[in-house]
């Protein structure tokens, strides 16, 4: 699985939104819906599946699912 | 009864005392348990006690104040059970002397069992509990932990720690439909008491006014309603279990 539908996965999971929301521009908190431990839960998850620590001042800039997918590809993740 | 049918319950400190209590009681009413203890040996008599209540018994080796040892537990325990529901936070211990007396030996020790304790068993369950969409916690606290008692600057302070612990937990956690409560014992009949000089176990009996000691079923039952689908609405809450002996 492209790693752009493994992160759309987990936030349709975690956040409980329709796979058509989790657009690249869309917000966590603003447009998903997200509070503070849904942040945290997500970037637990993420280090989780793609074997990544994301240090809390990296996570804090992660507002959009675009960062998140382009931060994780900054890392090798594919 | 049957309410907790279907759920799995961890109780740490569960070899004897109150903590074997809680595990029959939530058996009882229909749990399988995760039974914790710093030796797995000392869990023989709790575990076969269930299985003779019919439910599942699994016993692991778990140092409440270790991070390395609570994080293996636990994830030991959901690989064995697939779910956490229950989390009753119940192993503690005392170190009893004077302020003046009292060593940094005897601080530490109360304090990363009874507290940092709870904290490292909450850390742990919170993921597999959010995962589940759901759980409840109950810590054991005591009401020494809202009046304080010479003697026992270490352990007092612990328990107040806990149900201060209790009320963030219910905080963070809330949203998320995981409750937690602490229960407050008194003056229970078991080792820990035991160990008391006679004549001081006859003035906090005086105390008491249902003139007797609480027995580890009295606080079992308790935490059994706190964890239960009965208490689905009570959250962050201390119930004081002592006979009334602290008001
Ligand atoms: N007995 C009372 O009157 C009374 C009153 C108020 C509160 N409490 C609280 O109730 C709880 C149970 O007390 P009890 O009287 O049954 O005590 P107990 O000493 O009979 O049992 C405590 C259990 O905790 C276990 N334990 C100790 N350190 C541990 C660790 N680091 N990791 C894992 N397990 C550990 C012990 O092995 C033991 O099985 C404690 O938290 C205690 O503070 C007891």
């Amino acid at each position: 699985m492209a790693l752009e539908d493994k992160v759309v996965d987990i936030i349709v999971d975690k956040l409980g939104v329709t796979r058509d929301q989790v657009k690249p521009e869309a917000s966590l908190i603003e447009d998903l819906g997200a509070d503070s431990i849904d942040t945290v839960d997500l970037v637990m998850t993420f280090e989780e599946e793609f074997g990544e620590s994301i240090p809390d001042e990296d996570s804090q800039k992660l507002k959009t699912v675009g960062d998140i997918i382009a931060y994780l590809k900054s890392k090798g993740k594919e | 009864m049957s309410n907790l049918a279907g759920k799995v319950a961890i109780v740490t400190g569960a070899a004897r005392g109150i903590g074997q209590a809680i595990a029959l009681r939530l058996a009882a009413d229909g749990a399988d348990l995760a039974l914790a203890d710093l030796k797995t040996e000392w869990l023989d008599d709790t575990a076969a006690k269930v299985r003779a209540l019919g439910r599942r018994a699994e016993c692991f080796a778990v140092d409440v104040a270790s991070s390395e040892s609570v994080n293996a537990g636990v994830a030991a325990i959901v690989a064995a059970f697939g779910q956490v529901d229950i989390l009753v936070n119940n192993a503690g211990i005392t170190r009893d002397t004077l302020i003046l007396r009292m060593t940094d030996a005897d601080w530490d020790a109360v304090l990363d069992i009874n507290l940092k304790g709870v904290f490292l068993m909450t850390r742990a369950v919170a993921k597999p509990m959010m995962r589940a969409r759901g759980g409840a916690i109950v810590n054991v606290a005591s009401v020494v932990g809202v009046t304080g008692n010479a003697g026992q600057a270490n352990y007092t302070a612990s328990k107040g720690g806990v149900i201060a612990l209790t009320k963030t937990t219910a905080k963070e956690l809330g949203s998320r439909n995981i409750r937690a409560n602490a229960v407050a014992p008194g003056y229970i009949h078991t080792a820990m008491t035991e160990k008391l000089p006679e004549e001081l176990r006859a003035q906090m009996v005086k105390l008491v006014p249902l003139a007797r000691p609480g027995e580890p079923e009295d606080v079992a039952n308790v935490v059994a309603f706190l964890a239960g689908p009965d208490a689905a609405y009570v959250n962050g809450q201390t119930i004081h279990v002592c006979g009334g002996m602290v008001m």
